[in-house]
């Protein structure tokens, strides 16, 4: 873990920018026909001395480049700037509930957000190893298959179309997501509202846990 | 090279050249850098000043090997967390290429700008200074270092931990607890009234005859509303059985002088005595000595800073950060203070490289845990005002977690402070 943590340093040291593979997502590989879901990703930049003053006051409770030591706040390294921005903006209107975000996204503009995406979607999301249920991770596995792979691609290890990248999030963090999905709490596009009551109709409340599960157990995309 | 790796590569060879353009290698390269104290705020300064220009001569001066965070302490003296857990060293940031030396600071000559580390003089282009606080040994009556021994302050985690949580451990059924809490400004203004909590939960649970009463000098104190409701829904407050009783400055609260003999403290107007199975005195601080020695602090004992840079308003070139700095609305903890050291980082690195310094940006976030799966914050942006050089919070954002949460965002809560100890430690040490 050590190693993994100087390299993530070593990167943010150097703000090179090599982990922006969603912002470069290019129609032709978007195998979706859905006409609403394409649009071009907001491309990165390089990282400003403004947007990396405002990255610091994130990462010390985010963690270093974004990326967090849990057990419940969120990575956000490697997050597509778009899914930043509208994460940031949802917040600060309160639309999205939070405990302390909400409070926090209140105290920016929206150049100060765009300059911490365009930081953040630089960053190398570097997972840490959590404790998960394999037997939920054996059946979240499935329904994400049946029910979340068409937008949540390579077993949620890409953010595209805003879908954040899941693969080795947090899973508090993805328990309190899926709580505030279900209790209408978060909004959620239409879609993903249909495929999500589909699941819980046929599989019940216990499936939101396991896909939890399932993507808090993702660590390593090659080994899928 | 498949479409993809070419747009990456591309994209990479036109932000690194945009990058590797930054001049540092003209006016920063080999310049010192001094920072004195391992803390919330040194270690980031440091840490900081090498991300941002790898070639300055980046020096941490620490007085001890080993450091406990004070943040979690209040778990340790509660029993929730084996002190071993809140211990950090500064092997993994030398890694960073900062010089680390473990040793405590005598003195110094800012006009010839050196400072003294043992019998060897240092010198430096820029200082930092971040001592944290000292206690005010005298200012409640009786209460030295002698007396610490004897009645904790625990203000300073490590030993001071260790003794509070010892007695807590020793002390029979049925025993009162006392807290003294100072008047602002302090270090960690919830502090008091997290440790109140966290005494009360280990009561409950272990000597339920007992109970804990904080004596305060003020009639308020930094997220009250969310306490006093926590104290009613977990520790009976407000009723005859309630673990924590608070008295006010109004309600004959404030500690005049103490007793170390007797265990006991003086307070109100009449000066009663009270005396305590457990006598924990917070007692009044001000800045780390060193900054004093120095030349740093004000009449109050606090070090008056530029706001935006933090450099001092006593000493060209020296910046104080964290707990001994006056940063206005910014509280006494450990986020400011690493918040402050990022900025302070950016100022004098714009500075030994001749350019102009980006607008700073300035957060806190602070959690206090009151109980099993019971965690609430308070967290502010702010901004600098250049016409009173201030740090005002931005209007509209910040405060304190919600009066009527839910128990599922009180339990959240908790579990977003244990990360943010867990992410601030390894920015610090890491």
């Amino acid at each position: 873990m050590k190693h993994l943590r100087t390299s993530a340093l070593a990167m943010a040291c150097c703000g090179l920018l090599f982990n922006a593979p969603s912002a470069f997502a290019s129609k032709d590989d978007d195998k979706d026909d859905d006409k609403k879901k394409k649009k071009t990703a907001t491309a990165a930049k390089p990282v400003s001395p403004r947007g990396l003053m405002l990255a610091n006051t994130c990462v010390g409770c985010h963690g270093q480049g974004g990326s967090s030591l849990g057990p419940a706040t969120p990575t956000i390294s490697g997050m597509a700037i778009d899914t930043f921005t509208d994460a940031m903006k949802a917040y600060r209107e309160g639309k999205r509930p939070s405990t302390v975000m909400g409070r926090l996204a209140k105290g920016y503009t929206d150049e100060d957000i765009a300059e911490m995406a365009n930081y953040f979607v630089t960053q190398k999301f570097v997972r840490v190893a959590q404790k998960t249920d394999p037997a939920k991770v054996k059946a979240g596995k499935k329904l994400h298959k049946d029910n979340c792979e068409k937008c949540h691609e390579e077993g949620g290890f890409k953010d595209e179309d805003g879908s954040s990248i899941l693969a080795g999030q947090w899973l508090p963090y993805l328990q309190f997501q899926m709580a505030d999905f279900n209790a209408k709490k978060r909004e959620m596009p239409e879609k993903m509202a249909k495929r999500l009551n589909a699941m819980i109709k046929d599989n019940g409340d216990k499936s939101l846990e396991e896909v939890a599960h399932f993507y808090a157990s993702q660590q390593d995309k090659k080994a899928k | 090279m498949n479409r993809r790796e070419f747009l990456k590569t591309t994209a990479l060879g036109s932000m690194a050249a945009g990058l590797i353009s930054i001049p540092y290698i003209a006016k920063g390269a080999g310049q010192k850098v001094i920072v004195i104290g391992g803390g919330a705020g040194g270690t980031i300064a440091a840490k900081y000043l090498k991300k941002m220009d790898n070639s300055l001569d980046v020096t941490l001066i620490e007085r001890n090997a080993d450091y406990f965070t004070c943040f979690m302490s209040n778990e340790v003296i509660g029993g929730d967390r084996k002190i071993e857990s809140i211990k950090f060293n500064y092997e993994r940031l030398k890694k960073h290429g900062i010089n680390v030396i473990i040793g405590e600071v005598t003195g110094g000559d800012l006009n010839a700008k050196t400072i003294k580390v043992g019998d060897k003089s240092l010198n430096y282009d820029k200082l930092v200074v971040s001592p944290g606080v000292d206690m005010k040994w005298g200012a409640v009556e009786g209460y030295d270092e002698a007396a610490s021994e004897k009645m904790p302050h625990a203000w300073k985690a490590g030993p001071q931990t260790a003794l509070l949580r010892k007695q807590l451990e020793a002390m029979p059924d049925g025993g009162v607890v006392l807290i003294t809490a100072p008047a602002n400004p302090f270090r960690c203004p919830p502090g008091p009234y997290e440790r109140a909590s966290l005494v009360a939960q280990y009561l409950k649970h272990h000597k339920p005859k007992s109970k804990v009463i904080v004596l305060d000098a003020k009639d308020d104190f930094a997220k009250k509303g969310l306490f006093e409701q926590a104290w009613k829904e977990l520790y009976g407050y407000g009723t005859d059985k309630s673990l924590i009783e608070w008295r006010s400055a109004a309600n004959q609260g404030k500690v005049s002088r103490v007793d170390a003999a007797k265990n006991a403290v003086y307070a109100g107007e009449m000066g009663d005595e009270i005396v305590g199975a457990v006598v924990n005195v917070i007692p009044p601080q001000s800045a780390g000595k060193i900054a004093t020695a120095l030349g740093l602090t004000n009449d109050a004992g606090w070090c008056p800073v530029n706001r935006k840079t933090f450099e001092s308003s006593q000493a060209k070139d020296v910046h104080v950060i964290g707990d001994a700095c006056m940063a206005d609305a910014m509280p006494k903890a450990a986020y400011a203070a690493n918040s402050q050291a990022k900025v302070c980082a950016a100022a004098i690195v714009a500075a030994l490289q001749g350019k102009e310094m980006v607008a700073p940006a300035y957060v806190n976030t602070c959690y206090s845990i009151v109980g099993h799966d019971y965690g609430i914050s308070v967290a502010a942006v702010y901004n600098y005002k250049a016409d009173d050089n201030s740090i005002a919070p931005v209007q509209g954002a910040g405060g304190v977690s919600a009066k009527d949460a839910s128990a599922e965002d009180r339990k959240r809560e908790m579990l977003y402070g244990l990360s943010w100890f867990n992410n601030i430690t390894e920015d610090m040490f890491g």
